[in-house]
Order: C-alpha cells, then structure tokens, then sequence
C-alpha cells in the first residue's frame, strides 16, 4: 500500500522541484536579495548586547565570559560596554554559579548563564532541572526562572567522549524547560532575544562548529526588536517526496543532502526545527501528510532521542499517512571516538541522510537505473 | 568590621591570615558560660555525651598557644586535626594572601576595597563564639539597666514562634500517623532556637533558603500555619496549591525562596538571591536593596562542594548572605564526626575571607545575638558570615527514620537543654514574664494548630486542570498546537496528559 503510492508521488513534479530547491538554497525565501552576511557568532554576540542594552535586569555570568571575552568570543566587547557587575566572570564552579544565577532569576533579574561547553552543565544539572525548571510548577506559579543557560553543545572536533554530546534529549524530556536550537544568524539572533525574554528557563544549545559560518541576514533580522517564536519550526526548503526533520548544525547537512537528492530528482523539504521542546509537532506532521515519508536527523545518541519523539508524534498523529518507515538518523550508540575516522563515523554524514531519504523513497538504486 | 572583633584580638593578630581569638577557642562549642540560669547546663562537664567535646581540651591548650602564633606548639596541640598544620602555618608573607593576580581583578568593582586598606583579610576575617560577642555587648553599653538580652516584648516574640515551630511539628506528627500527610516529612523539634534567633530578625523584603526540614522556617518568616499545613495535606489552600510539598516551601510575599530537598542545592540559589539584592543596589541604582538573605543547611552539606563553592564566590563578591549551619551532629545515620576532617565548620569562613562564629544552637539568645551582628554585617554590605549553630534534633531524621543509630544517653542530654524550656527559665528568673502569660501564648498556639488541621482538612484537593497549570510562567510554554495556535488557547489544555 505504502510503496506504489509513494513512487508516484515521488516522480511527479521532480524537476520543478529541482529547479526550485537550487534557487532556495542560494537565497532561501526569507532573505531579500542585497542581504547582509553575517556570522553566528555575531549574531549571538548583537542579541546579547541589544537585550542587556535594553533591560538592565539582564546579565551575563559564566567562565571567561568578561576580561577574556569568552571562551568562544561570544560575549566579546560586552565587559567593556556594561562592566564586571553585569558580565560576571566566575570561578571554575559550575553547580556554584548556575544556582546562583537561579537564585537571582528567583529574584527577578535575567540571567544568562554561559556554559563554556554544554558538556560542563553536568555538574550544573541539578539546578538546571531541580532549581530552574520545577520552580514554577512546586511553587504553583509564584516563582517563575526567567534565565537562559546557552553555550555550545554538540559534537565538536577532535576532543573525544566527554566534550562531544548532545544534550538537546536529555533538556527536552524535562517539563518546565524549553530547548532551542539554533542554525543559521537569524536563528541565533531571533531565538536569543526570544530566550532573554522568555519568562521561563531556557536551555539554548548552541554549536561550536557553527560559530564562524556566515549567513545572510535580512533588515528585519538585524532589527533591534526581532524576535522568533519559541515553539516554531521553521520550513529550510520545501519539498514534496521526503520529510527530513534536522536542528542545529544537522539542519546545513540536511540541506546539503537536499540538494544532492534534487540532482537525482527526490523534492526534499528540510525541517529546521529551532525548538525542540516545545516541539512544534503541527509543522512536522503537517508536512509528513504531505511528503509521506520522514527522516529524521540529529547529532546525539539514538535511543530516546530527538528522533525518536518525533517518530512518536508522528505515528500518534498521521500514521495512516506514512508511505515507509521512519527513517533514523542519530549519532552512533557509542562515546564519542577521538580518532577522526572513527570520529567522523560516529556522525551523520552528508552521505547518511542521502541514502536515507532514498531508502524512504524507495530509490536505493540511482535514479538513471529505473528510468 | 568591628562588631565581631575584640580590640585585643585584632591588635594581637593582625598579622594571620587566617586569624583565631583566643577567647573564641577556650570558649568553644557548646561551653556555655552559665551566667544566663540553671538550665543552660555548660556542656563541658558532660564530655562524655558529645564527640565533640572530647575535642575541647586540646583546643582550649591551642586557644592558650595560638595567641602567641606559635605554629609549633598548634601542630603539636591539634595533631589529632591532621589537616590543621597546613592553614595555619600560612601569614601574612604569602603572596596567596594579597590580590595581585590580575585574574583576580576582574571582581573589582564588584568588591570594592577601601584604598587604605589593600590587603582586605586582614580586618574582616574573624572566628570568634557567642561568649565574645555577648561580653563586648554589655560591656559596650555601660548604661543599659541590666544584663538583659531582650525585652519582655522580645521574650514573648520568641516564646511564640518557637512554641508554634515545635506546636506545629507535633502536629504534623500526629497527622502523618494519621495518613493525612505523606511521603517524606522532616520534622524540625529541638532546632527551633536557630529558626528563632535568626528569621525573627528579619523584614519581609529579607529572602530565606531552607532545605527539606523547611516548615518552621516558613512558620518563623511569616507564612501562616493554615497555609504551611494545607500544602502538607496536599490541599488547593496550600502554600504551593498542594504542588509543593513537605519539603518545597515556597512564598514569593514573604520571601520563602523553597524548601530545596537535595543537600547543597539551596546554597547556590540563596547566594543568588543575595547576589541580586548587590545587583539591585549597584546596577539598577534601587538604593533601598538592603535585603539579606540566609541560608540555612546542615552539617552534612558542609562537606558537598557546593557549599565550597558559594562561600568563595560569596566572600568573593562581598554578597549580603549569612550561612548558617544547623549543625545537628547527624546527617541522618552518618555522625558529623565520622562525616568530617575538621569537625569545627565555622573555621571554614576564615578559609574563605569571612567571619566564622560558632554558637549554641540550643540557646535562642545567644543565636540571636550573633544573628544580629552577622545580619547587620550583611546589610551594611559588609559581606557574608559563616554561623554554626550547634543544635540537635529531637526526633528521627524524617518520620519514616527509626533513627536507632543515635545513642539514647545523647539523646536524653540534649532533650534536658531543651530550647524552649531554656527561654522560659532565662525569661522567669528575669521577672520578664510571669508563668500564666506564656500559658496563655501556648494555649493560643495549640488553637492555632486545631484551627490549621480542620482548616486544611476541609479544604479541597486540587482539582483535575491543575495538573498542568504552573509548569511555565508563560501561558504560551506549552507551544504550538496542531491547529497552528498556541496549545494554551486550546481550551481542553489542561485536561488530560498524553498530548501536552
């Protein structure tokens, strides 16, 4: 049932399709076309400087973040701008100073607390779950936690196990958290703003990799009040014959398969997710009941994962509307190797979603065979 | 700093980094002067009971020695504290002990030094017990009519909240027996002398960060007994609408900033606190943000790194906090003595920059007194205190603890220095009040507790939607419906689980 059905569709509309992902991906649809460039980093580094300049209640306070001006130079130029009394920087105390920062958030103020790594949050987690996240709901709505925790998560290079996780499965299974992901400049810059002014705790996991890469940014983007919605996902590329479901640093891969998939004629429409919980499961169902098939992509482990939720949602809301299974595609099931062959193994590729999206469309076999 | 410094011992020590009083040492835990009545029993004539006081004759020897700052006959005087020798050895020549890293600048402005005195430690860092600071009191006000160390109004203040500490904890027993409470409930019998002394000091604006044993802190900051025992019960009417629980206490009107159940999680969030109340002061230019907040845990949270952490960053940043430990002698089955290197806690403040003072716990007056200094120390923006109040706990660790790790003579000792007992001889023997007064007070408090049990027992369970309710501040956390709206429009939101 599932498969004849999903051949036709697949085959219609493939090369307007192609036509149509090529030009997006050279200036997708939100982006005028004398668009700006600009780097993630700044874009974080703008947001931040806009909203403490706006809200004095806000303030940044992590390792390294003042006279070294971050470890990763997001919070470069804000010392001199705003002062050690608003950019803190802290002794190496993770537990210590993100309690503090809950404790403030308690207190009214909005802070923004770096982590030098998501990986050093371990030793914060308590307060991020126990202080942060529950507060509202044990104390029945007195004590809301407006506060960001943000800092790279995520695979970086070369460093082996313990400073390569994604931690976007663990956050988002906590009620009382919301989790975003950043991709592009205008993610970073929308979701931040959004994050500082959100009145709940926010976990806003950034990437390394990601920091220097350029995006172009539209004026609206580059607005001082530009906001995204938390709980939004945002459609990178529409397509018709597969669903491919990314965040963070996957969504550029997954935009890449994309292309190399137009080539061979499969329409791809790339979910940048920004939120991954609140999970906007409407845009994704919504366009699995278009496509039919769904691959999903993420850096962290499989089990109980990203993918995993989304696959949930989407059997629990548009089962009758799957052409083929759900397509997987997470880290491997091991701590992270040092080595980079194994390294690079242990991570989607490019390749991996390519062949996934094939399978989902039935097309393992190149599409020049079945002509 | 001069509250907490006798002018002899900061003419003699100016020179330690790390600066011990003499009187301080020889008058160490729990060796109560019995110049306040017959029932402050002085604890060194029963060294048998307590660990710790076998301890107190090496100390006084040190107490003797250490004025001189003989670094020899200390090592030899505390070989029993291996980890002693290595702080004490330190003096002023260690260049540890002078900010001039430049790594350490970056807290400048945040901790102001007063240019004339570069070299902060010197002046601030103080250890000194309740003796001191009582004697310097009276002696300081040589027209005060008496020795008295409260009015009758005073008195009778706190008579009562520790009459409803211990009335309400009964209680609370008798409902748990019942089945009307549930899950853990830490009971707070013998310690209320710390509740007391400190909170009773306190304005509303003032924070406190409790742990699991959190109901008398609540009670003392004003939280009524109504509302304290519906959350207990689980009820609508509660504190926290049931959401809470025995050990999450919270009140934003009266600053109850929770009941944290993990030990050392409440540290961090009260150095929070009392980093936004510098922070309003400093940065958002509210010149009335005086606010003090303490921080309340027990000895065996002085071992959890947490702990570690914020009295650095608070003495660091000069935060208006007071840490006060309840130093029970138990963390649950664990002894403090098997549990920690140094057993005197309050030495740890000097380690980090700030006065450490040791007090009786089972006296709510000399509590009070050193509350007082650490108190106004904090909101003079003097920065943070370490208290240890040595106390005891009258009743298992949690109601579900068959607590039988605890010997039956230790026991029974601290069950004759009883707290409230104590205050009643102090205020009799003083013709502060008369018997039938306080009578009275207990009278009303027993009411009182009547009246919260049938208060909180006919009030309503939480109805089916507030199950959902609270989780985010923002009505629109719980995201975005498959009709493209935010899933809170939806009307049917709090109904149910599975899809929210």
């Amino acid at each position: 049932m599932l498969g004849i059905a999903g051949k036709g569709v697949a085959r219609g509309g493939m090369n307007a399709s192609r036509i149509r992902s090529q030009s997006l991906l050279l200036a997708s649809k939100s982006y005028s076309s004398t668009a700006k460039q600009m780097t993630v980093r700044d874009a974080l580094n703008s947001a931040l400087d806009e909203e403490m300049s706006a809200d004095p209640k806000v303030f940044i306070m992590g390792e390294e973040v003042g006279e070294y001006q971050g470890a990763y130079k997001i919070t470069k130029g804000l010392l001199d701008k705003y002062g050690p009394d608003r950019v803190v920087d802290t002794p190496i105390t993770e537990a210590g100073f993100t309690g503090i920062g809950v404790g403030a958030a308690y207190h009214g103020l909005k802070p923004v607390v770096e982590f030098m790594t998501f990986n050093f949050s371990m030793q914060a987690i308590d307060h991020i779950i126990n202080s942060a996240a529950k507060s509202n709901y044990m104390s029945a709505g007195q004590l809301s936690v407006p506060i960001v925790f943000r800092g790279p998560n995520g695979a970086a290079a070369g460093v082996g196990a313990q400073h390569s996780h994604c931690y976007a499965a663990w956050y988002s299974s906590c009620p009382g958290l919301k989790v975003l992901a950043p991709y592009s400049s205008e993610d970073a810059r929308g979701l931040l703003k959004a994050a500082i002014r959100d009145p709940d705790p926010v976990v806003f996991l950034e990437n390394e990799l990601l920091y220097g890469e350029s995006f172009p940014v539209s004026a609206e983007v580059l607005d001082s009040s530009f906001s995204l919605p938390i709980g939004k996902a945002k459609i990178e590329l529409e397509g018709k014959d597969v669903t491919i479901t990314a965040f963070s640093k996957m969504v550029g891969f997954a935009l890449k398969a994309a292309e190399i998939l137009a080539k061979e004629g499969i329409s791809a429409e790339v979910i940048n997710l920004r939120s991954i919980r609140p999970l906007d499961r409407s845009t994704i169902n919504a366009s699995v009941r278009k496509t039919n098939r769904l691959v999903t992509v993420e850096e962290g482990f499989p089990q109980h994962g990203v993918g995993a939720e989304i696959c949930a949602s989407v059997v629990e809301d548009s089962f009758e509307y799957l052409d083929a299974p759900v397509e997987r595609i997470s880290g491997s099931d091991v701590p992270t190797p040092y080595a980079a062959n194994l390294e690079r193994m242990a991570f989607p590729q490019i390749e991996d979603i390519v062949r996934a999206a094939k399978r989902a469309c039935y097309r393992s076999v190149p599409m020049a065979a079945t002509a | 700093m001069p509250p907490l410094v006798t002018p002899a011992i900061t003419k003699l020590l100016p020179s330690l980094s790390l600066a011990f009083s003499a009187p301080a040492l020889n008058s160490l835990p729990l060796s109560l002067s019995s110049q306040q009545g017959a029932s402050f029993v002085p604890k060194c004539k029963q060294t048998k009971l307590s660990p710790l006081v076998s301890l107190r004759p090496l100390i006084k020897h040190l107490g003797d020695t250490l004025i001189h700052s003989s670094a020899d006959a200390m090592a030899s005087a505390f070989s029993a504290f291996k980890t002693m020798n290595q702080p004490l050895h330190r003096t002023t020549n260690n260049p540890f002990s002078k900010p001039t890293s430049p790594f350490l600048g970056s807290g400048r402005e945040f901790r102001p030094v007063p240019s004339s005195a570069p070299v902060r430690r010197q002046s601030t860092i103080v250890a000194v017990s309740s003796d001191v600071v009582k004697k310097k009191k009276t002696n300081s006000i040589p027209f005060s009519s008496s020795d008295l160390l409260i009015t009758r109004e005073e008195g009778l203040e706190l008579f009562e909240d520790m009459v409803l500490g211990r009335g309400f904890e009964d209680m609370c027993a008798q409902m748990y027996y019942r089945g009307k409470m549930f899950g853990f409930v830490h009971l707070y019998n013998g310690q209320e002398a710390v509740s007391t002394g400190f909170i009773k000091l306190l304005t509303k604006e003032d924070s406190v960060v409790s742990t699991y044993r959190d109901h008398v802190h609540a009670l003392s900051k004003g939280v009524p007994a109504r509302q304290v025992m519906s959350e207990l019960f689980g009820r609508t009417t509660g504190c926290c609408r049931g959401q809470g629980g025995s050990m999450h206490m919270f009140s934003k009107e009266f600053n109850v900033l929770g009941g944290f159940a993990f030990i050392g999680e409440g540290i961090p969030v009260a150095t929070g606190a009392a980093f936004t109340s510098k922070y309003r002061r400093e940065v958002l230019k509210e010149a009335d943000s005086d606010h003090v907040t303490l921080a309340f845990f027990g000895d065996g949270t002085c071992n959890n790194g947490q702990f570690f952490e914020c009295l650095n960053m608070a003495a660091l940043w000069k935060l208006p906090i007071v840490f006060v430990v309840e130093n029970n002698l138990w963390a649950i089955g664990m002894s403090h003595l098997r549990a920690t290197s140094d057993p005197e806690i309050w030495k740890k403040g000097p380690a980090f920059g700030m006065p450490g003072v040791h007090v009786d716990g089972m006296d709510v007056l000399k509590v009070r007194e050193v509350a007082k200094e650490a108190i106004g120390r904090a909101r003079r923006g003097e920065g943070p205190s370490l208290i240890e109040c040595e106390t005891y706990r009258f009743r298992g660790h949690s109601l579900a603890d068959p607590d039988e790790l605890r010997d039956p003579a230790e026991k029974s000792h601290y069950a004759t220095r009883d707290p409230i007992t104590a205050l009643k001889k102090y205020m009799f023997e003083h013709n502060l009040v008369k018997e039938d007064e306080l009578k009275a007070i207990e009278k009303k408090i027993d009411e009182m507790m009547e009246d919260a049990v049938e208060f909180a027992d006919a009030s309503p369970l939480p109805p089916r939607p507030q199950l959902l309710e609270n989780v985010f501040a923002d009505p629109k956390g719980f995201g975005i419906g498959p009709d493209g709206r935010y899933r809170c429009e939806d009307p049917q939101f709090t109904q149910g689980t599975a899809h929210v």
